[in-house]
């Protein structure tokens, strides 16, 4: 109906194209649409670039062609160019009284610029102006482009007003009003830290529209600080009550499911909520478990929200009974053939053991599958589920496989996340200095360039303090097979620097050290690493001084220096170096070697790099100097608290808090004194400024947990006590100390931690899974897949299907649960079915205050449905009559070519997205009404009928691109 | 803030759409559209529809000829985001009737208002399918 007005019209306007549009833009969307490749389109753009320049400087262009330029503006930007040279049309075009026009101008230059760009300042004016208007499709063109343009500098001039609307009558402009706070709270939020009250208030909107866009502000806001919002778990378990009940139009249903969207957001809100509050958490078992049995499993979306309440359940206080019903969805999840599902119950899984580490367990096999598909994504999710359970009884059959896949994979930015874990999962898990020495020599071999130099000095601490224990001969183990692995690495080509440096460190310190290895040896060895990376300087300049220690430790053994001829080349080059450090310390070896052998002991002892150095912080050792210069009349040293100025260090700050407040615009009259003048300044972090001025007020805490990323919204009342520094820059300030976690995460997380450790049993579980892994490792020549894949298995999870044959009590036992729970698993699902049937809507449950769940099932636009719907029944009624089956004929056999050629392409990505969108196109579509039935699905009368007018216009389907008609919902 | 941009991009790799909600230069989407294009173009139908991109993630559906490239946060509900794009479709769809890659060509501000409507902040503020097509049909009525 909408393209037959569309034709009604270009017939009555008797241009020569379609749409509305004029040939030209017909033709540049036909050319860019058949484009072969990427410089082909790449012409076309310039040349667009061209023809647009030479016509947006004709005079008096109208406004209709206006637009039709910027839409091609909007192409070229789109496609990669830079289209500066029209953004003053766009903005212009955004003063234009035509709605069309005014929005596709806010459209342009929301798309174009970013929100300091200099243009802005001409869009502001109109902006306010439009937020008047009394066209409420105009208020809602200027707010979605508060959201998009407005800055902190300009929130002052629009706030006012946007608050005004938050009372508007239409709901669309209600939520889009909340969306505009919510944007000035993300962008400054201490413009607006006053008006956070609003989001509650309308959070009991009538509009279910607003309700749900109110749950995004206040995610946020619960995000910074739970405990002010505990008061509205009650309200949110009631809504989410109501709209898993289906008290919302049916309109906002999506495949049957009621408000899926709003659930899963409800569903976020809670679990932060949730987490570590018993008393907030019980309140919501009832609905969790309720949104549990009634989302359909069979349904993308309907797993979406299970997924959510999974979530959801392991962040709150757990309850056995919601454990269960989240571990029969993992586990379906799980058996699912499809990735998308297996990759949810992956992270679900993950979720999960931190509450219930037994859960894992049953799922084994389901894991090391998802661990070896090829699917990266897959992986990678499966990877970050066994970070999350590695102990010490896995840690190695863990790690060895990260780094295998840390080798095989090019994406440095993983590759170096991947690399961390290993370094971590390392460092904490250890079973043997051995091993430990041996994954870090893998990791730098193969990582070295992308993980943080921090590890390669932590990895030398490690390897010169030994591991803590004051075992003497285990620590000289660890360096000597430290030293050993080295010097078989050594030889490979390409290297990192940095694990380099770490290898000739060590070979410096304790290379000699065991007297495996001479001297002359280990020097050679050195001075190959020197000429081979003779590029890399600060490699060369470890090796130098790696060679002067095992020299200055032969002097001091009192072993006569045999220096070899390379090496004395290798000094003789490096003291002529460009580099002064080179020299430096070319020079500093010639001169140690030439020392006796109690000098060069207390110059360079052995084995003191953990040694402390003493330092004279008093410079005693000048006092004589400094005496010497007062008798002469010089001036004494004044300690630098003590000199004048420095006292007003603090005040600079209220300087420039003075400073930012009149740099800032000023929008509105003068005559108007604000109370809350700060409002306006940019949004630095609040923790920060604490720094300078320390207030006693106990709600700081709270905000200082959550640095620069969202400072305070802290209650208005409060506020008003302290000092507003929110805008002082602090460039003096020492910068604030972070823990970045939140109370509550961190509360959950050091109890799971807890859990896990008390389940594990270090000690025992790890001595015969080291067995178990031997074996693994014997037989893994002869490629018996499942028995391997068991094997992996029971070295990850420690029990297997073989746990019988363990005497290990603590497996035996969580296997014994494990079963328990499939066993249960199998009842619930038939139980199911019939308590969905016997639901019925509990009468009324919580009202929000005030009398709107009434209104709630009231749809706004249930009219404007109705209007529609007529239409459509007249319109369905020409496309009858206009029925020509020639027609058809002909256009079912080019579909059907098109569709036998590339048969894939018609098809969604997987069979369960197919069977899905099948399901929907008749599904929704009924839901919808039988009128507008009739109109969709597969037309082809409608399809027909596109494609004769697209014919009209010139544009034909031709070989380059016949997908351009092809119909995207299949 | 949810999702980060939102893309359209046929087979070729031809971008359709485009909307950012954080703003990016042009050099930067000029570098990142090809990356994430690629990445996902060349996945196998039965893969995960997810790819992790960076510090973020990629949800990505496939319609005809079209691919529909959600980047969001991590914490994100992927099945959900996939879901959007088939709402957005739908959406579309009943607008356009029988929607292709030309009707957003040719419509790519409707396209645009569409979304609009949906995503504001990088926050899904509407799913209704009424709600978000009426301002657009009563701006259809007014020209």
């Amino acid at each position: 109906m909408e393209q037959l007005k569309t034709i009604g019209r270009e017939l009555a306007m008797g241009s020569q194209g379609g749409f509305g549009q004029s040939k030209e833009f017909l033709d540049l969307v036909k050319s860019i649409g058949e484009a072969r490749s990427k410089a082909e389109e790449e012409r076309i753009v310039l040349l667009e670039i061209e023809t647009l320049k030479r016509r947006l400087s004709e005079p008096e262009i109208p406004k209709r062609k206006m637009k039709e330029y910027i839409i091609r503006l909007v192409y070229v930007e789109m496609l990669g160019h830079d289209g500066s040279f029209a953004y003053i049309h766009a903005v212009k075009m955004t003063h234009d009284d035509n709605l069309l026009l005014k929005r596709t101008g806010y459209l342009a230059v929301s798309l174009f610029l970013s929100d300091d760009h200099d243009l802005i300042i001409l869009i502001v004016n109109t902006i306010q102006k439009d937020l008047r208007s009394d066209n409420y499709l105009v208020v809602c063109a200027a707010l979605n482009a508060v959201c998009k343009l407005i800055n902190d500098e300009t929130v002052p001039a629009v706030l006012p007003q946007v608050v005004d609307l938050l009372a508007h009558p239409k709901e669309a402009v209600r939520k889009k009003a909340i969306m505009a706070l919510h944007r000035f709270y993300q962008k400054s939020p201490s413009s607006v830290s006053h008006l956070v009250s609003n989001f509650r208030k309308r959070l009991c909107d009538n509009d279910p529209g607003v309700m749900g866009a109110t749950l995004w502000p206040l995610f946020d806001l619960i995000t910074i600080d739970v405990n002010s919002y505990k008061d509205l778990v009650v309200s949110f378990v009631s809504i989410l009550k109501q709209v898993a009940e289906r008290r919302l139009p049916k309109a906002y249903d999506y495949h049957q499911l009621p408000a899926p969207f709003i659930q899963i957001r409800l569903l976020k809100i809670l679990a932060l909520l949730g987490s570590g509050d018993k008393q907030s958490s019980e309140s919501m078992y009832m609905v969790v478990s309720d949104i549990f049995r009634k989302s359909e499993s069979t349904s993308n979306i309907g797993n979406a929200v299970l997924y959510e309440c999974i979530c959801c359940v392991s962040s709150i206080y757990p309850n056995p009974k919601l454990l269960e019903q989240a571990a029969q969805v993992i586990s379906r999840f799980l058996k699912s053939d499809s990735h998308n599902l297996k990759y949810m119950g992956i992270d679900a899984l993950g979720r999960l053991i931190k509450i219930s580490p037994e859960i894992a367990e049953q799922h084994q096999l389901a894991v090391i599958d998802c661990l070896e598909d090829p699917d990266d994504t897959l992986k990678r999710k499966t990877f970050e589920l066994l970070y999350k359970m590695t102990k010490s009884s896995n840690v190695e059959v863990i790690v060895d496989r990260m780094i295998d896949y840390m080798i095989s994979i090019n994406d440095n930015h993983y590759k170096t996340y991947i690399a961390s874990r290993c370094v971590e999962l390392a460092e904490k898990f250890a079973p043997s200095n051995q091993w430990f020495i041996q994954t870090m020599n893998k990791v730098f071999e193969h990582a070295g360039d992308l993980v943080n130099v921090k590890v390669a000095h932590n990895l030398m601490k490690l390897i010169a303090e030994g591991f803590g224990e004051d075992d003497d001969t285990a620590d000289s183990q660890l360096r000597s097979s430290a030293v050993e692995s080295y010097l078989r690495i050594i030889g490979e080509p390409k290297l990192p620097s940095v694990f380099l440096q770490v290898i000739c460190w060590v070979l410096g310190e304790y290379g000699t050290a065991d007297g495996k290895y001479s001297a002359s040896y280990i020097t050679g060895k050195l001075c190959d690493v020197a000429e081979a990376y003779s590029n890399d300087e600060s490699v060369k300049a470890y090796a130098v001084t790696a060679i002067m220690k095992i020299y200055a430790f032969e002097i001091s053994a009192q072993r006569k220096v045999e220096i070899l001829p390379e090496c004395q080349s290798l000094v003789e080059e490096l003291s002529a170096s460009h580099s002064t450090d080179l020299q430096q310390r070319a020079y500093e070896l010639q001169a140690v070697i030439s020392l006796d052998a109690p000098a060069v002991e207390s110059i360079m002892p052995l084995d003191a790099s953990c040694e402390d150095i003493e330092i004279d912080k008093n410079l005693s050792f000048l006092n004589g100097y400094v005496q010497e210069a007062l008798e002469k009349g010089a001036q004494p040293y004044i300690p630098e608290n003590e000199r004048s100025g420095v006292l007003d260090v603090s005040n600079f700050g209220n300087q420039d808090h003075h400073e930012a407040l009149t740099h800032s615009l000023k929008f509105e009259a003068y005559d108007l004194p604000k109370p809350v003048v700060s409002s306006r300044v940019p949004p630095a972090a609040v923790a920060s400024s604490t720094e300078l001025v320390p207030v006693p007020e106990p709600s700081y805490a709270r905000e200082i947990r959550q640095p620069a990323s969202s400072p305070s919204v802290s209650d208005a009342g409060s506020l008003e006590l302290k000092l507003r520094l929110d805008g002082v820059q602090k460039k003096w300030g020492r910068p604030t100390y972070s823990s970045s976690a939140s109370p509550s995460s961190n509360s959950s997380s050091s109890t799971s931690h807890n859990t896990t450790n008390g389940v594990t049993q270090v000690d025992s579980v790890g001595t015969s899974n080291s067995k178990a892994r031997d074996t693994y490792d014997s037989k893994r020549p002869q490629v018996e897949i499942s028995q391997e894949k068991q094997k992996l298995a029971s070295s990850l999870f420690g029990g297997s299907s073989k746990t019988e044959k363990r005497p290990s009590s603590t497996n035996h036992k969580a296997s014994k649960v494990g079963s328990h729970a499939s066993e249960k698993s199998q009842a619930p699902k038939a139980a199911v079915v019939h308590t969905e049937v016997n639901h019925e809507p509990v009468p009324d449950l919580l009202d929000l205050g005030d009398s709107t769940s009434s209104a709630l099932s009231v749809d706004p636009f249930k009219q404007l449905e109705g209007l529609l719907d007529q239409t459509d029944v007249a319109s369905n009624v020409n496309h009858g009559t206009a029925k020509t089956p020639d027609f058809m004929g002909l256009y079912a056999d080019t579909s059907v070519s098109g569709l036998s050629s590339s048969f894939g392409d018609l098809l969604p990505t997987n069979r369960d997205e197919f069977n899905l969108t099948s399901e929907l196109s008749s599904a929704t579509r009924t839901a919808q009404g039988g009128v507008t039935q009739i109109n969709k699905g597969p037309n082809p009368k409608d399809a027909l009928e596109k494609d004769s007018r697209v014919r009209q216009m010139g544009v034909t389907p031709t070989r380059p691109n016949p997908n351009l008609f092809r119909d995207l919902l299949g | 803030m949810g999702i980060r941009f939102i893309l359209m991009v046929n087979k070729q790799g031809q971008t359709r759409l485009a909307q950012y909600y954080e703003y990016l230069t042009l050099e930067e989407r000029r570098a990142l559209e090809p990356e994430i294009v690629r990445k996902c173009l060349a996945r196998a139908e039965q893969q995960c529809s997810f790819v992790e991109h960076r510090n973020y993630k990629i949800v990505y559906r496939r319609y005809a000829s079209l691919f529909f490239l959600v980047g969001v946060d991590n914490d994100e509900n992927e099945l959900a985001i996939l879901e959007f794009i088939h709402l957005l479709v739908e959406t579309m769809d009943r607008h356009f009737g029988n929607v292709c890659e030309l009707d957003i060509m040719f419509h790519l501000e409707k396209a645009h208002f569409m979304l609009e409507e949906m995503v504001m902040n990088g926050c899904i503020v509407e799913t209704n399918k009424s709600s978000i097509l009426a301002p657009i049909q009563l701006m259809d009525k007014m020209n």
